[in-house]
């Protein structure tokens, strides 16, 4: 990020310094907030009602062994002591080992994570690519039906439980009219035929030229992405209505229509192009909601990513994984705001 | 408050209330309520949202009287399982034989019950913490409003799995976590609001007049916030009802057999195909109830708050 942002501020030593102290102030309020999470996760541990000693020694455990295993996992130190230890070993991805799968629950979180992110992103891009359009227009032509239509959008997206709206789509889409695959990422022919590499299978089938699999693939995400779309898209198509309303009623839009620009290039490229600024940090904060709403989404397309992967470490009372989960989740919302604010000072030159 | 007696008014309870010389402080704000229902009125979806909430209300209160059937106890489990929707069972029946409909009255109870408690307990401090911070200033402030920013960091559904993962499923302790996660979008606004009176003649005034700094928080800069912060909680509402209704999807918020909806929903899934009314009724039911919530919301921001309606 530093070295970002020391070339844009170059040339100028006043917009250096400034760029700098902000650059700083940004980095400690990231420093605060991610040793936040951090400390809420360790709170949210030491209130479980599970003893940690117990589930490792079992119940008849002779008081030595309970003692020693105790002091092995730094329980018997003083809780500040135990809090820089979770801390330094949270900063090295170290969450510990999950209990469900054995494995380091960092190893776990990377695995699934990419499933997560395909999905997410694959949400973003339609409800943005959707959403930005039917917006301009609902701005452009209020109180039109298109402009009641993304008011209806807006308020079912606000309203609806995605959980049930997955399940009656499943039920339409996969049941009854068989136009997309069911749950799951891939059909099980079809997981032999390629080796992940990033994870992410649309990606790893197309670049290995597994075609078959890879419109497999895409039937598979076709219904989660657009339903995470649908729930980005209501959001952006309001947003971005309520910022174009903004900027067509600005000066500069009569004095571009008097200069007898087109309509079109009045709205998209002037408008749009104001309105744009503070979309991004629209677009990346629907990108965020994403991944919370993954969570349920996931379970009912049973999406093998990090939202399945938290709800089976709770089932199974498995708090390494999920605090570990809960702290890379609550990570990327931060990184996502922070990126969002970034943009909007280098597209913004008023900030600057 | 001693109040003007209503009983009498000039000319017309109408006049009355519109009086631009109230005589006592009833009257004006009896007044401003009316003038703020003629508003509210006038808008038909924030009336429709208004009914279903009532509606709602009304269910909750009633249900054993709307009820045809036991929601725990089910029917014969050989002959009255899984029964597609008809005169009888109105939604149809689940998988022990128990009557959707009747479950779905029953689950208004534990919704309004989430819904009450997470705004007791969120509101108040969401509401001390955000005045509080604004009034002092300084580092009270920064301190403040830096855990405020921790817990936005979190996406609330997921900071609430964790705290019930910690906690234990049930449903008090679903509502626990839901108002962990809620307040702090009120402190924010409660704080705003509290800068924007802070340096105001009257606080200036009730300062000079050697109130106490409790005093001016709790008796002037608190009722001034409230307004903002019910159109917020309202709007909210419908992000509560979704939250207990993912975490009893999850199977962390209430228990069977317990009527919950989101549970509802999720014992659904598994007769999701050639079932479809297990898991569509109470899924409706959600839906329903927190569209109204956000009619009801979107309509009160426009009475109390004509600055945000666009």
């Amino acid at each position: 990020m530093a070295s970002a942002t020391l070339n844009q501020g170059g040339g100028h030593v006043g917009a250096l310094r400034l760029f700098l102290t902000r650059a700083i102030k940004f980095g400690l309020v990231l420093a605060t907030t991610l040793l936040g999470l951090v400390a809420v996760t360790f709170f949210i541990g030491r209130i479980v009602p599970i003893d940690p000693v117990l589930a490792v020694v079992g119940d008849r455990a002779p008081p030595a062994v309970y003692d020693r295993a105790r002091k092995e996992l730094g329980l018997d130190r003083p809780l500040i002591e135990q809090f820089v230890i979770y801390v330094k070993k949270a900063a090295t991805g170290d969450f510990g080992n999950s209990v469900l799968t054995t494995n380091p629950v960092m190893s776990d979180i990377l695995t699934t994570f990419p499933a997560t992110l395909e999905l997410a992103t694959l949400g973003t891009l339609i409800g943005t690519l959707i959403g930005i359009p039917l917006g301009v227009l609902a701005a452009v032509k209020r109180g039109s039906w298109i402009d009641q239509l993304v008011r209806l959008l807006g308020l079912v997206g606000y309203s609806v439980p995605i959980f049930w709206l997955g399940l009656m789509g499943l039920l339409l889409f996969y049941a009854k009219l068989g136009w997309v695959e069911g749950p799951g990422r891939l059909d099980v022919t079809y997981s032999y035929m390629y080796t992940p590499v990033t994870n992410i299978v649309l990606l790893d089938t197309l670049m290995q030229g597994q075609m078959d699999a890879f419109w497999n693939a895409l039937s598979h995400i076709a219904l989660p992405a657009c339903l995470l779309g649908y729930f980005s898209l209501a959001y952006i198509s309001r947003m971005t209505r309520s910022f174009m309303l903004n900027e067509l009623a600005q000066e500069y839009v009569i004095a571009a229509r008097v200069k007898g620009l087109s309509e079109m290039r009045v709205i998209w490229r002037h408008a749009l192009r104001n309105a744009a600024v503070p979309l991004v940090t629209v677009i990346a904060l629907s990108y965020a909601n994403l991944l919370e709403g993954s969570v349920l989404t996931e379970t009912v397309f049973a999406w093998p990513g990090l939202g399945q992967y938290i709800t089976n470490s709770l089932q199974n009372a498995d708090m390494n994984a999920v605090l570990g989960g809960t702290l890379v989740i609550g990570a990327v919302f931060v990184l996502l705001n922070l990126v969002s604010d970034i943009l909007y000072h280098l597209l913004d030159p008023r900030t600057r | 408050m001693a109040g003007a007696p209503p009983l009498s008014p000039p000319a017309g309870t109408r006049a009355w209330l519109l009086s631009p010389e109230p005589a006592s402080r009833w009257q004006a704000r009896l007044g401003r309520f009316y003038l703020g229902w003629r508003a509210f009125s006038k808008n038909p979806l924030a009336v429709l949202g208004l009914g279903i909430v009532l509606l709602l209300v009304l269910v909750a209160i009633f249900a054993n009287l709307i009820a045809p059937y036991s929601p725990i106890v089910g029917g014969d489990l050989r002959t009255e399982r899984l029964l597609p929707p008809s005169a009888a069972h109105l939604f149809g029946t689940d998988d022990l034989a128990r009557d959707i409909f009747s479950r779905v009255v029953y689950g208004s109870r534990t919704t309004l019950w989430v819904v009450m408690l997470v705004a007791i307990i969120a509101t108040p401090i969401g509401l001390l913490m955000g005045t509080v911070a604004g009034y002092l200033g300084g580092w009270v402030d920064t301190v403040l409003m830096r855990i405020t920013d921790i817990f936005l960091a979190f996406p609330r559904l997921i900071l609430a799995l964790a705290f019930v993962a910690a906690l234990g499923p049930g449903i008090d302790n679903a509502i626990i976590a839901i108002a962990i996660t809620s307040w702090p979008p009120y402190a924010r606004i409660a704080r705003a609001e509290t800068l924007m009176i802070r340096n105001s003649d009257f606080i200036a005034a009730v300062k000079l007049q050697g109130a106490s700094t409790p005093r001016i928080i709790l008796g002037h800069v608190v009722p001034l916030c409230l307004s903002s912060l019910i159109v917020r909680v309202t709007l909210d509402m419908a992000g509560i009802i979704l939250t207990a209704a993912g975490l009893g999807f999850l199977g962390l918020g209430a228990q069977p057999p317990m009527p919950e909806w989101g549970a509802m929903v999720a014992t659904g899934r598994n007769y999701l195909i050639d079932q479809w009314w297990v898991a569509a009724m109470p899924g409706a039911a959600i839906f329903v109830v927190s569209l109204g919530f956000n009619l009801l919301g979107d309509g009160l921001r426009d009475v109390l708050d004509p600055k945000a309606a666009r």
